[in-house]
């Protein structure tokens, strides 16, 4: 045993002056890492100037063709989750992600048979984002609605109340995903008009591109703010709708001969 | 005046410690039911992107709604000056807080990710009433907490007047925005009504005080005291007030929907054709939750009848479960009204088709779990602190 000293130790200053300097780097590395990070991002911020929305001629969507469904869960890695071994059908897609759908309708009235996809609406007011309590949910500059996936706590509220069932919850593990589409176990993810191509330069959506590519032409995206932008002028010569125009969301989303 | 003393709860020891173990395990249970949600993922769950909201937010929501509702006693006590009710003060406070933070914690283990706490108690979207309930909560334990403290210590009891206003007005304000979360939902037929945040302050008031009254009545016998006939007839007529309110709430939430052309669907819904909800809303919340209990609560023939008011209680408590499972899940399983005059042919994604929803034991397991959250706090509490007073002897005439 050691005799008391009058002399502080010094020992123990060094210990906690040591330990001090290792929290701070700790604290501080991730910070300058996230600096090192930012420095090859995009340097120019997404411009309100523009407005990417969508109008889908119901005429032109053919029955039974799924090209754009089957793009748009290509290009965004949807198609990567598997379905739980020894899951029914039904429990499969009211669990798996549909980021867009295929739906048939009839006209009670009048019998008329329609065709269309239906995805985010990517509205001007979107009601997730409204009630999202950690701001995860969020409309960006350009008029994209999208989910923060790092801010989501995967609380559902969202999907909730979105009027059109456009979000999707991830319930199972995520084995395989693309960089262009992050994705996680428990949090919430929807249509983002194709993000990814837009933020590269790229004004094409890829359901918009497949079905072009089957020769439809049912699907029109572009810039609502520029009113020669094709979609702008589509939108000024016909009349169009937008689905649940009662809750005056002022969707990106629209339909023509609906 | 005769001066009230009160005490820990103090059983002998294999009662109390028993039954603390029991609910020990039902909470072990609840958190292995948990994990294995949360490491599967919810696809082992009956919950899905149609059913967004399962099971346990049904249990969640029933104790969140009754939290507010068991702090009443207390504030009928210190706001409306109430001498019977305000000995039970005390014990009306820290049910509150025991069931707050059992349904808190079934909400919280249902999240994606529920690992992401920090992310909701630091982040806020002050647009939405989820973040504003975050703090309507928090509020509420502190706010509660002092309180408590306030009756407890004398050197506090200056607070007791300004604790107890605080509260009552804030547990209005919770429960309101427990309510607001379906209030909001515009686009849902069976949400969207305003009248969902005064029916859901009703509901609070019936289901917290048949929580009281259960648990009133088990811990005295269960420490051998005594507990007065006329207090507990006060709170039974009180029950029976409560349980009539809300059946008159859910008669003008219908009757308004049934003027609304284009709400016709749900309410056809609910009270017709929806299978499994139309029996749980006339069998469970008509019947058994309210005029089963209405019955008992004032006829006669149970008048000085101890086990009837607990019966009556405990079916108010079945009674209001099915009332929150059918506003909770019925108001999701009707379909979203996406194209009104026309009829779905086909679509990937059950656009027009009522959803299908099977709990899984693991949500039950859950749920209940929060339940035993809520009883081994009060049981921990009351055996810590003073809470219940040593004996309830009915007052004598004139005085409390």
């Amino acid at each position: 045993m050691t005799e008391p000293s009058e002399q502080p130790n010094t020992k123990r200053r060094e210990f906690i002056g040591k330990s001090l300097l290792a929290a701070g780097a700790a604290l501080a590395a991730p910070q300058v890492l996230l600096i090192v990070a930012n420095v090859r991002a995009e340097t120019q911020g997404v411009s309100s100037e523009v407005r990417w929305g969508m109008l889908v001629d119901t005429n032109k969507c053919v029955d039974g063709c799924t090209s754009c469904v089957d793009a748009c869960h290509r290009e965004n890695g949807v198609d990567l989750l598997q379905r739980p071994t020894g899951q029914q059908d039904e429990m499969w897609n009211a669990q798996r992600p549909q980021w867009i759908r295929k739906v048939k309708l009839r006209d009670r009235q009048t019998g008329r048979v329609t065709n269309l996809p239906v995805m985010c609406q990517h509205c001007e007011f979107p009601p997730c984002a409204d009630v999202c309590p950690t701001g995860a949910s969020f409309k960006r500059a350009d008029g994209i609605v999208m989910v923060d996936r790092h801010t989501c706590i995967g609380c559902r509220y969202c999907m909730m109340a979105c009027p059109y069932k456009a979000r999707s919850f991830i319930h199972q593990n995520v084995e395989n995903k693309m960089v262009r589409a992050p994705r996680g176990k428990g949090c919430v993810e929807s249509c983002n008009l194709c993000v990814h191509r837009i933020d590269a330069g790229n004004a094409t959506t890829a359901c918009q591109e497949a079905c072009a590519k089957e020769g439809h032409h049912a699907i029109l995206f572009g810039d609502l703010k520029d009113p020669q932008s094709a979609i702008s002028l589509a939108l000024k010569a016909q009349g169009s709708y937008q689905i649940r125009a009662d809750l005056e969301l002022n969707t990106g989303v629209r339909y023509t001969n609906l | 005046m005769k001066k009230i003393h009160f005490s820990e709860l103090w059983c002998s020891s294999p009662r109390y410690w028993g039954g603390l173990a029991f609910l020990a395990f039902i909470i072990l249970t609840g958190l292995g039911a948990a994990y294995v949600m949360e490491h599967n993922g919810h696809w082992v769950t009956g919950m899905s992107n149609q059913i967004v909201w399962g099971l346990p937010h049904v249990f969640a929501i029933f104790l969140i709604v009754a939290a507010s509702g068991a702090l009443n006693v207390a504030s009928i006590g210190s706001v409306f000056g109430g001498p019977m009710y305000k000995p039970l003060g005390r014990f009306s406070g820290l049910l509150a807080i025991g069931l707050l933070a059992g349904g808190l914690v079934v909400l919280l283990l249902d999240l994606g990710r529920p690992e992401r706490l920090i992310v909701a108690i630091t982040t806020y979207n002050f647009k939405s009433i989820f973040a504003w309930n975050i703090i309507l909560y928090t509020g509420f334990f502190v706010i509660v907490g002092v309180y408590i403290w306030s009756m407890i210590d004398r050197k506090a009891h200056r607070l007791y007047q300004v604790t107890g206003f605080t509260a009552f007005f804030w547990r209005l304000a919770l429960t309101t925005g427990t309510g607001s979360i379906f209030g909001f939902l515009v686009a849902r037929d069976a949400y969207d009504a305003a009248i969902m945040a005064p029916m859901f302050i009703i509901m609070s008031f019936s289901y917290g005080l048949a929580f009281f009254i259960i648990t009133l009545i088990s811990a005295y016998w269960w420490a051998s005291r005594h507990l007065g006939d006329h207090r507990l007839a006060k709170l039974k007529n009180l029950l029976g007030v409560f349980v009539g309110s809300v059946l008159y709430f859910t008669l003008v939430y219908h009757l308004t929907n049934l003027y609304i052309t284009q709400h016709h669907g749900v309410e056809r819904f609910i009270l017709l054709e929806g299978g499994i909800y139309t029996v749980m809303f006339w069998l469970g919340q008509v019947v058994v939750g309210s005029i089963v209990p209405l019955i008992m609560l004032y006829s006669p023939a149970f008048a000085d009848n101890r086990f009837a008011t607990a019966i009556a209680s405990i079916l108010v408590l079945i009674g209001g479960f099915f009332q929150i499972y059918t506003i909770v899940i019925g108001g999701q399983a009707y379909p979203l009204p996406l194209f009104p005059g026309k009829e779905v042919i086909s679509s990937s994604f059950f656009d027009g088709v009522v959803a299908s929803y099977t709990p899984s034991v693991a949500e039950a397991m859950l749920g209940v779990a929060g339940i035993a959250v809520s009883m081994t706090l009060v049981a921990v509490g009351a055996r810590m602190l003073k809470v219940f007073p040593d004996d309830l002897q009915d007052p004598e005439e004139g005085t409390a």
